[in-house]
């Protein structure tokens, strides 16, 4: 058994899982919606034995380090990660219907991962040799796999408010039956950044003291760092949003988009179109 | 008059920058113009500037987009961030604090509106008895409670983890932090680059704007040294370094290895490992030519560019020369030379020899001669980074306090209850700062232990 083997079944399962989530937002019958979960679960534990086993490969291969080194293992990564903060949450208030809005994220990476990016497990270039490496990667993909999750709730958010207005069909059935009132999704939104925030700091902090430790410089405006701000000043701005009067609900909800779209170019774009420190992860 | 519009003016500046308006403007600007210099080149190099038209040269060193982050409104953007959090703290604080160190300890009826989770529960006993009980209870269970008595009654009031109500000026106070160390090393402090060729040592080093420092002492490199993986990616650049002070090298400083990842620090300068190079003074290449039909072989040192001439009328000159070609051909490794071949009376050929060790791909070339490549006498230069930077500790003290605060700010809650205590029984009352949901959970449970004591 290899880990690309787990990696497919994992890439499965997901897709199962969100199949089953769609299943249970048309038949509203709450057994599915719990199903989902479990599959999400199974899918999340594959995927840990999976990023395991890969980790033993790399020390068989002679090279011994961490999965967290490629775009490839990143990708696993940051799909393992938004599982497990979909299911911290879902276990915690159990509105299964956010799995339908969240899983998907977690299936596009490892599809796109086992798809269309190089696998090979290579040995690290010396600016990687380093525990920092493990601190940082960890804490900003949590800290991403947070704001993908509030992403995820702040469209189904836009859609009830947006179906809400136009007909208020969510009473009488349908899809959006299973959906969380606005209230409680505007509120998820933002316990999923409250999650996200500090991590993101955490993740930007880890990365200034690691460069500082191998450059001498904690800051030095490089795209990559750049980025991080801008989606932390987003989500700073959503924080101070949530007690000024006129932005809780639908503008929190944008904003909450917004800065998962920044944070994904924070992540892909600026390894993908700009150049600078962070090349490696191409 | 004109001291009510005086005033009314101050007033309005100081609620401009009170305002919260003002700080999600300023958060979402910031966001948007970093924008700009990820997208133009910072300190931008010759290729690049020669892509964009004159216009926009002219437009952008204007605009001050060349160097965006240190530009004047840039930096004043940033300070105007600043001037924002510390008047909105200053506004909020007092209130806040005051919630903090003078609790109300009594819930009279106004107050008892006001609060979302209230509670009345008919207990037997005096109102001494009771007061006694839930004084224990609320000890054990909760938090020990402050008894005040009024009007007859008494009022207990109890409450756990007040300061987290601070977090939010934590945070915004490690921001200043963070801005003081950074003008603190900006201040005070380099960023400086130099080369150091194997042998040789520096005193002084570079800055980025072009100004040299002296160190103080001299760092000597004695080695530098490059290894590979079997794919070619690099695996370590090492430089073996010596801090000499008044002529004598320091104890504890000798010839220690620095590695990316792994710096050197002397008295505050730090030394990192940056890049390196061929140093192109004293490079010995060594060459054997055989005449292919047969012969002793001769063995030849060149120096790069130098022509060398070979038996039979032909002459060779190294271009440059590695120790290891992996990293520039697939499948080849050990030693390999760009070399350029001008046979007797024919035009120059340049072309690549490798050690003995691939005699075919070496007879592709040289017509009656047969080159090899057995190596060169090499001679390194490591790029060091050198850094000085005073504020760096006030920069992680901010960083502390940062996720201090934020901890404190958002996964910590002031919670407080309040009892009534008569002789009819006890009326009890919560809030918390944050999460309500969660506290009427954790407010339930609490009644309803009563209930069971």
């Amino acid at each position: 058994m290899s880990s690309s083997m787990l990696f497919n079944v994992t890439m499965v399962v997901y897709m199962v899982s969100t199949c089953i989530f769609f299943a249970f937002l048309a038949s509203r019958n709450k057994a599915v919606g719990l199903a989902g979960t479990y599959a999400a679960l199974f899918g999340f534990l594959v995927q840990t034995a999976a990023i395991g086993l890969r980790w033993k490969e790399s020390y068989d291969q002679g090279h011994g380090h961490a999965p967290l080194s490629n775009l490839f293992e990143s990708v696993v990564f940051f799909s393992w990660t938004i599982v497990l903060i979909f299911l911290i949450i879902d276990f915690k208030y159990k509105y299964r219907a956010i799995g339908f809005f969240v899983i998907p994220f977690a299936l596009f990476g490892m599809a796109w991962a086992q798809l269309g990016l190089d696998s090979g497990i290579e040995p690290l270039v010396p600016a990687l040799q380093s525990n920092w490496l493990m601190y940082h990667v960890i804490t900003c993909f949590l800290g991403y796999a947070a704001f993908a999750v509030a992403c995820g709730i702040s469209i189904m958010y836009l859609i009830r408010e947006s179906m809400e207005k136009g007909g208020g069909n969510a009473q009488a059935g349908g899809l959006l039956s299973m959906f969380p009132s606005i209230r409680i999704l505007d509120d998820l939104n933002y316990k999923a950044i409250m999650i996200g925030f500090p991590l993101l700091s955490l993740g930007i902090i880890t990365g200034a003291a690691w460069a500082n430790y191998a450059w001498g410089t904690y800051w030095s405006w490089d795209p990559k760092e750049t980025w991080s701000l801008i989606v932390w000043f987003v989500y700073a701005a959503f924080l101070h949003a949530r007690i000024t009067r006129g932005w809780v609900g639908r503008r929190a909800a944008i904003l909450s988009v917004i800065g998962f779209a920044a944070t994904i170019f924070c992540y892909l774009g600026v390894n993908l179109f700009l150049s600078g420190l962070h090349s490696y992860g191409k | 008059m004109t001291t009510t519009n005086k005033r009314g003016f101050a007033q309005e500046v100081w609620d401009f920058f009170c305002s919260l308006k003002l700080s999600i403007f300023l958060l979402i600007g910031l966001a948007l113009v970093s924008i700009i210099g990820t997208v133009i080149q910072q300190g931008p190099q010759r290729e690049y500037l020669a892509t964009l038209s004159e216009t926009k040269i002219r437009l952008y060193s204007a605009l001050g987009f060349f160097d965006m982050y240190h530009s004047w409104w840039f930096i004043l953007l940033l300070y105007l961030l600043t001037l924002n959090l510390i008047c909105c703290s200053i506004k909020r604080l007092p209130r806040v604090w005051k919630v903090v160190s003078e609790p109300v300890l009594v819930m009279d009826d106004n107050f008892e509106k006001s609060l979302a989770t209230v509670k009345d529960l008919k207990l037997k006993g005096s109102k001494e008895e009771l007061k006694e009980r839930m004084a224990a209870f609320l000890r054990a269970e909760f938090a020990a409670p402050v008894i005040t008595e009024k009007d007859g009654e008494y009022h207990l009031f109890a409450q756990k983890s007040p300061w987290c109500r601070l977090g939010v000026y934590v945070v915004h106070l490690s921001i200043i932090v963070i801005f003081i160390g950074a003008l603190i090393g900006s201040f005070a402090g380099y960023k400086a680059y130099t080369n150091i060729p194997e042998g040789g040592s520096v005193s002084q080093v570079q800055t980025q704007s072009g100004k040299m420092i002296p160190l103080g002492f001299e760092v000597r490199c004695e080695k530098f040294s490059v290894s590979y993986y079997d794919t070619g990616a690099p695996k370590e650049f090492k430089s073996i370094l010596t801090v000499v002070e008044n002529g004598k090298p320091v104890p504890g400083y000798q010839s220690r290895a620095i590695i990316v990842n792994d710096p050197l620090t002397y008295k505050g300068i730090t030394f990192y490992q940056s890049s390196f190079g061929q140093s192109d003074e004293g490079s010995l290449y060594h060459l054997t030519v055989r005449d292919r039909k047969g012969g002793a072989p001769v063995h030849l040192d060149a120096r790069q560019g130098e022509r060398v001439a070979l038996p039979g009328g032909a002459f060779l000159s190294v271009m440059e020369a590695t120790m290891d070609v992996r990293p520039f051909m697939r499948g080849f490794d050990g030693p390999g030379a760009q070399v350029e071949f001008t046979p007797a009376g024919g035009n120059p050929q340049p072309f690549v020899v490798l050690s003995d060790k691939y005699e075919s791909f070496n007879a592709q070339h040289g017509g009656d001669l047969l080159i090899t490549f057995d190596g060169m006498d090499q001679k390194f230069f490591t790029g060091l980074q050198v850094a000085h930077d005073p504020g760096v500790w006030v920069v992680w003290f901010g960083c502390f306090l940062m996720v201090v605060g934020i901890c404190m700010a958002f996964f910590m809650s002031h919670k407080r209850v309040w009892a009534r205590v008569t002789d009819s029984g006890v009326t009890l009352g919560g809030s918390a700062s944050k999460n309500p949901a969660g506290f009427e959970i954790c407010f339930d449970d609490l009644v309803e232990k009563i209930g069971k004591a």
